[in-house]
């Protein structure tokens, strides 16, 4: 599945995950196959969420580098 | 398993031998070019070429070495990302994507810094340590931390150290982590503060990066929630016009009159700024600045490596400069041990042991991919490095000297500093000085130390070579300044969260409720304490007549050797607990070599004889013409001259501390290799199951 990307979905994909942002289908696709039964974050809860986790600093989150 | 995960082993059967041979006969053929020229210029080119032969050799037979005999890295093991996947923290993620993902977390100011300063000594010495540090000290640390973390679902380096090492070595690198971290963020803002001192085109744009981030962070946040690519558009079409306008509010005294600002104002407005970015709510100014500067960052790199191969300028920098010896204007000290500590990111880097023992262990899908992703990334950011030596060493040698000498050695007008670094060998005239300033759009290019300038013009340099020609020099280099000091204050915003959190931490183990992070006073006050710690060092750094960065920036440098130093320690106490002594050289090298480094320049800035060198020697100079009832300059009273003694202090104090950390983390690491050797089964401590499932899919 991962080999079939195009270019163009190849670059998207990482200019997002570069941001934090991790694939929303691979989200959705494990939601849906593991956690049937459970409810599944829309695309903008999904963005907030990782946006908000991507930037908690805690114990082993660290952003920032020289 | 996906499908793109390459074991190392098919790669060595199928790469023809001659292939390599070609590479390894072409890269010795450069190095002889760059070692061996003397009196004549060489192209650029032979730098990139005798870089990227060797970080292909050392890749195709240091790192993958390391993955298979010294880590053995099993590709029928599960990884965290499969075995906790959770569509989130934990993802299984194609390899070059999280190649990407890494790079972009690991690539900073550092390595774009580093080389400029280690430029006064000439390209050669800086460009071998760049080479040599990455392929044995820096990457090898990247890629076995990462292996490390992943093999511990993905636990950051406090918590290894913590469990592998005992909770005290853990404690000691939680404070190393804390005052390197304030270190930095002073020597970055002292960067930024440095480029846009009497500069109202950069000012202006640095300053418009803020309102275009909170139109950003809204747009994102509320109207379209997640379009990425839309606010990334509106935020570089907004950048690029302010970028644009910023020549004209430049050229109209009634507006630059506002963005001409002194050193001072401009260190308490960073300082203001940092306080006030790291109360606010992340999505309203972080991430959006963040996003901006992630991808003009690795957007402007490939553009200067493009720039670079296609221009091929030369080189006009001598290969040595006289400046070895340890009399250089730029930064005091002889080449070892100071050219090592200087360089910093560009080769080793102690920061990367905490980004790859953060996000990226936790989305690997398989162990083969280590090398690429650690390793690689890391030969990536010392490719960096090299463009950012090319980008100092590609300008007339008077012309560096000119922008990178304090004004306390060079003085303040082209004339004075035309005739003084002409006395050096480097001859320039005024004219040029002034010519140059003017191309770019500046009053003054004098004394513009911190390094960001001197890349800023480099860049203008190649950038303007491609297209634009002279009339583009002026936007060149302005957008070169912007995209540094943007992604700078996106790392003091981030920076003073993570000071502020490790305050929190350490005051609330005494007063526990400091420890509630979801307070907003508790927040406030440990913003306020985190801004304040490394803005005392950012202001003594802008009031400092030799610039600053001749006294900051060692520090900081011994202080990222030295976090090296302790992941180093780390990997090498791991290594005998998982009974791979054998192998233990390869991190033990680099560990013996970066602690030589540090705790010789730590003890000399305390323990030399020169001023110039030894905070100490410095204190003495100054407190012995206090007691005789002189005043010497820059001070101007007696109060001045008692404050800069007090601050010498306050550094080598800052110094003996770095120094004992690496003594104490030192004597820990024994400590745990002589139980290891004791203890006749493996000890290390991994997370996870040490046999493999077979057939493990997707979670």
């Amino acid at each position: 599945m991962v080999d079939l990307l195009t270019m163009k979905e190849w670059t998207v994909r990482t200019a997002r995950l570069m941001i934090g942002i991790p694939d929303y289908q691979a989200y959705v696709e494990h939601r849906r196959t593991t956690h049937p039964d459970q409810p599944v974050m829309s695309y903008e809860e999904f963005f907030i969420e990782r946006q908000n986790a991507r930037y908690a600093v805690g114990k082993g989150r660290f952003r920032g580098c020289c | 398993m996906a499908g793109l995960s390459i074991a190392p082993k098919s790669k060595k059967t199928t790469t023809p031998k001659l292939l390599w041979m070609a590479i390894a006969a072409l890269g010795a053929v450069a190095f002889g070019i760059v070692a061996l020229s003397r009196g004549e210029t060489i192209s650029a080119a032979w730098l990139v070429i005798a870089a990227l032969c060797t970080y292909f050799i050392a890749y195709r037979f240091y790192a993958l070495f390391i993955a298979e005999k010294v880590l053995r890295v099993d590709p029928t093991r599960q990884t965290p990302a499969y075995v906790h996947n959770d569509g989130l923290d934990y993802v299984p993620t194609n390899q070059y994507v999280l190649f990407g993902h890494h790079f972009a977390a690991i690539a900073g100011a550092g390595p774009l810094v580093g080389p400029v300063l280690a430029a006064q000594m000439g390209y050669l010495p800086g460009t071998i340590w760049i080479l040599a540090g990455v392929v044995f000290a820096g990457a090898v640390q990247d890629m076995t931390v990462l292996f490390l973390s992943n093999r511990r679902d993905g636990r950051s380096l406090g918590d290894m150290v913590r469990s592998e090492m005992g909770p005290v070595a853990g404690g000691i690198a939680l404070v190393g982590v804390l005052l390197i971290m304030v270190i930095l963020l002073a020597v970055l803002a002292l960067v930024v503060v440095k480029a846009l001192v009497g500069s109202p085109w950069g000012t202006f744009t640095v300053f418009a990066t803020i309102p275009i981030a909170l139109v950003m962070g809204i747009y994102a946040r509320f109207i379209r929630v997640g379009k990425i690519a839309e606010m990334s558009v509106i935020g570089v079409v907004l950048l690029l016009g302010a970028l644009v306008y910023g020549k004209t509010v430049s050229e109209t005294p009634a507006i630059a009159q506002y963005f001409d600002l002194k050193g001072e104002t401009l260190a308490l407005g960073i300082i203001g700024y940092g306080f006030v970015a790291s109360v606010l709510p992340v999505w309203l100014l972080l991430a959006p600045r963040d996003y901006l500067s992630t991808f003009l960052k690795v957007g402007t790199m490939a553009l200067l490596a493009v720039g670079i191969i296609l221009v091929h300028p030369e080189l006009k920098m001598p290969a040595v400069t006289k400046f070895i010896d340890g009399t250089g204007p730029v930064w005091s000290g002889s080449l070892f041990p100071f050219l090592f500590i200087t360089i910093a990111c560009g080769s080793v880097s102690g920061f990367h042991a905490l980004i790859s023992s953060g996000t990226t262990p936790k989305m690997i899908e398989n162990e083969t991919q280590i090398a690429a992703i650690g390793y690689g990334a890391m030969l990536t950011e010392s490719f960096v490095a090299i463009m950012a030596m090319i980008g100092a060493t590609v300008l007339e040698p008077g012309v560096y000297f000119a922008m990178n000498s304090p004004a306390g050695v060079i003085g303040t007008t082209a004339a004075q500093a035309a005739q003084v670094v002409s006395s050096w060998g480097f001859a320039i005239t005024p004219d040029m000085i002034t010519q140059l300033a003017q191309d770019v759009g500046e009053k003054t290019l004098l004394s513009r130390t911190g390094g960001a300038p001197t890349l800023a013009v480099g860049m203008a340099h190649i950038l303007s070579g491609m297209f634009g020609g002279r009339l583009m020099m002026g936007i060149w280099y302005h957008f070169a300044i912007l995209f540094e000091a943007l992604f700078i204050l996106t790392t003091v915003d981030a920076g003073t969260r993570v000071a502020r959190f490790m305050i929190q931490d350490l005051v609330g183990s005494v007063v526990p409720a400091f420890k509630k992070t979801e307070s907003w006073a508790n927040n406030v006050i440990g913003s306020a304490l985190a801004c304040a710690a490394w803005g005392w060092f950012l202001y003594q750094g802008v009031i400092d007549p030799m610039g600053g960065i001749n006294t900051l920036w060692p520090l900081f440098g011994i202080s990222n050797q030295m976090l090296a130093g302790i992941a180093l320690i780390l990997c090498t106490v791991v290594l005998f607990k998982m009974k791979r002594q054998r192998y233990a050289w390869v991190t033990i090298l680099p560990t013996v070599w970066l602690l030589v480094c540090t705790l010789t320049a730590g003890l000399q800035k305390v323990l030399h004889s020169s001023p110039a060198i030894s905070f100490v020697a410095h204190a003495q100079r100054f407190s012995e013409a206090a007691a005789a009832g002189k005043i010497l300059a820059p001070a101007k009273t007696m109060e001045e001259m008692q404050r800069i003694i007090f601050n010498d202090y306050v550094d080598a104090t800052l110094a003996i501390v770095f120094v004992a950390v690496v003594v104490a983390m030192a004597v820990y690491g024994i400590i745990g290799i002589r139980r290891a050797i004791g203890n006749p089964k493996p000890t290390a401590i991994e997370v996870g199951l040490p046999v493999a499932i077979a057939g493990a899919g997707r979670g």
